[in-house]
């Protein structure tokens, strides 16, 4: 057991860097995806035939496509391509590219759930579509979003640990830099089990609390 | 689905003008595609990615032999892994609806950590932990495990969903009839349960079959990995674009495949639950989209 606390207390810097680069994955591709994803999913429910046969080819692409394969993609065949940018740069957008493909559906199928009869009510009383969208559909759709967004957030937190398998510094990569330390590995994994329960556990709480306020009524 | 939605919650049926406009919008969208596909296509030409060198090895029958060894290793990691993921996610659901405190507690315990450790951190124990004691187990079963004890527990939640989902009626007529906990559960619930949730089964296999990939990062030589090997040679010029291309291409269209398997599926269930009787919904659980 001191053993045990050892490997955390020497190394602990080691460890704060190793999450902290996970927390700027997670947050640079957190956003991104939400941004992206949001207007993909905009796009699955326009009325413009292109846009939606887009946002549906890139859906079903990127889904049915490995995370892992994003990012060899990415990192090692970009470059061919004369587009230099660093490993992080790379996995925030492996990251970002292959949530928002997820974040698009949930958007989609969130937008689907309000009746047909809600919007055609709202523009009966003479609403324009931005105000259809920002006060009827937008406001009943989030709450069949946020708990899956919740779950979707969850997962690509968890995802960030494939960078490490590209030379990308963050949490999966630090028993490996305590192995060349002369560590073993066994007590760096837990630890690093431990840190990530710690940050994901909030995450699933919050999902399960949303769910459950929010899941009786529909 | 499919084809032009009649009308939806955000539009009416477009009138002329609307039309005009949709029509409009929709051919600059379509250039601004097109565009962007063209921009693509530009940098592989003004790179050489077109040049017959770089793909001239994919022609090889022994360039061809070691795709298809990894596409099989792929399949095999992706199959083992589902054959024990499935009995493990059923014996975990039942712990989980146990009624006895002994078996709930530790079934839920397992259940809930293995979903949320990161899935490469569970494969990385397999492979690692064993190195410091001495021994080592090969790569296929690092992965394997992995991956069952993560999809496992997934698909132990499905399990789950779906049989507390079975309307209340169905175990309390089988009560009555005199059955017992387990013929109530595998005679009635279970049936019914698979069968409303076989297409969130199927994706949730899809997704196992996607995470075989990882199986790269500690050295497995499954699909990726090969073509990572037939990418690097460097008297081909560096061809990892068009390998991957060609990797991608298999493990969409496996993926699409299964996931084609699984809206049949669906339709199929829907159409045969002809009665009023519930029409199990699946339940929106944020796993149930999981697999991200």
């Amino acid at each position: 057991m001191g053993e045990f606390l050892r490997v955390f207390s020497d190394n602990r810097s080691i460890f704060v860097d190793g999450f902290l680069t996970t927390i700027q994955l997670f947050a640079l591709a957190g956003v991104g995806c939400l941004v992206v994803g949001t207007l993909l999913g905009a796009m699955r429910v326009s009325p413009i035939p292109a846009l939606r046969a887009f946002g549906a080819f890139y859906v079903n692409m990127i889904r049915n496509t490995p995370l892992t394969l994003v990012f060899a993609f990415l990192i090692f065949g970009t470059p061919k391509l004369n587009v230099n940018l660093s490993f992080f740069t790379f996995a925030s957008i492996a990251l970002l590219a292959y949530t928002s493909a997820f974040v698009c559906e949930v958007v989609r199928s969130g937008i689907n759930t309000v009746p047909v009869g809600q919007g055609e009510a709202a523009r009966a009383l003479g609403m324009t579509f931005t105000q259809v969208l920002s006060l009827i559909v937008l406001p009943q759709a989030f709450r069949s979003i946020t708990p899956p967004l919740i779950s979707i957030l969850n997962a690509l937190l968890k995802n960030t640990t494939v960078a490490a398998g590209f030379a990308v510094g963050e949490a999966g990569a630090i028993q490996d830099i305590l192995s060349e330390l002369g560590e073993k590995r066994t007590p760096t994994l837990l630890w690093i089990t431990i840190c990530f329960l710690g940050l994901v556990l909030p995450l699933i709480v919050a999902q399960r609390a949303l769910e459950r306020r929010w899941g009786g009524n529909r | 689905m499919g084809g032009q939605p009649v009308t939806s919650v955000l539009y009416d049926m477009p009138g002329p003008r609307a039309r005009r406009r949709n029509r409009a919008i929709s051919v600059g969208a379509s250039l601004l595609i097109l565009a962007l596909v063209a921009y693509v296509l530009w940098r592989f030409e003004a790179t050489g990615q077109f040049e017959a060198l770089r793909w001239k090895q994919l022609t090889l029958p022994a360039v061809q032999r070691e795709l298809r060894d990894g596409l099989l290793a792929t399949l095999k990691a992706g199959g083992l892994a589902a054959a024990l993921a499935l009995p493990f996610g059923v014996i975990a659901a039942a712990g989980r609806l146990s009624d006895h405190r002994l078996l709930r507690w530790p079934a839920t315990a397992i259940v809930e950590l293995f979903r949320a450790i990161p899935l490469l951190i569970l494969i990385f124990f397999f492979y690692y932990v064993p190195l410091d004691y001495g021994t080592s187990i090969p790569t296929l079963w690092a992965l394997v495990l992995g991956l069952t004890l993560y999809n496992g527990a997934v698909l132990a939640e499905i399990f789950r969903a779906g049989i507390v989902s079975v309307a209340k009626g169905q175990s309390e007529a089988a009560y009555a009839l005199g059955m017992r906990k387990g013929q109530v559960t595998t005679l009635i619930l279970l049936p019914q349960a698979v069968r409303a949730m076989l297409p969130t089964i199927v994706s949730q296999l899809v997704v196992l079959l996607k995470d075989t990939a990882l199986g790269f990062i500690i050295t497995y030589p499954e699909l990726l990995y090969v073509g990572k090997q037939i990418g690097g040679r460097a008297v081909y010029g560096f061809p990892y674009i068009p390998t991957y291309l060609v990797v991608a291409a298999a493990y969409i269209s496996m993926n699409t495949v299964l996931s084609l398997a699984a809206n049949r599926l669906e339709r199929r269930t829907r159409r045969s639950f002809k009665t009023t009787a519930d029409v199990v919904p699946p339940p929106q659980t944020g796993d149930a989209v999981g697999g991200v």
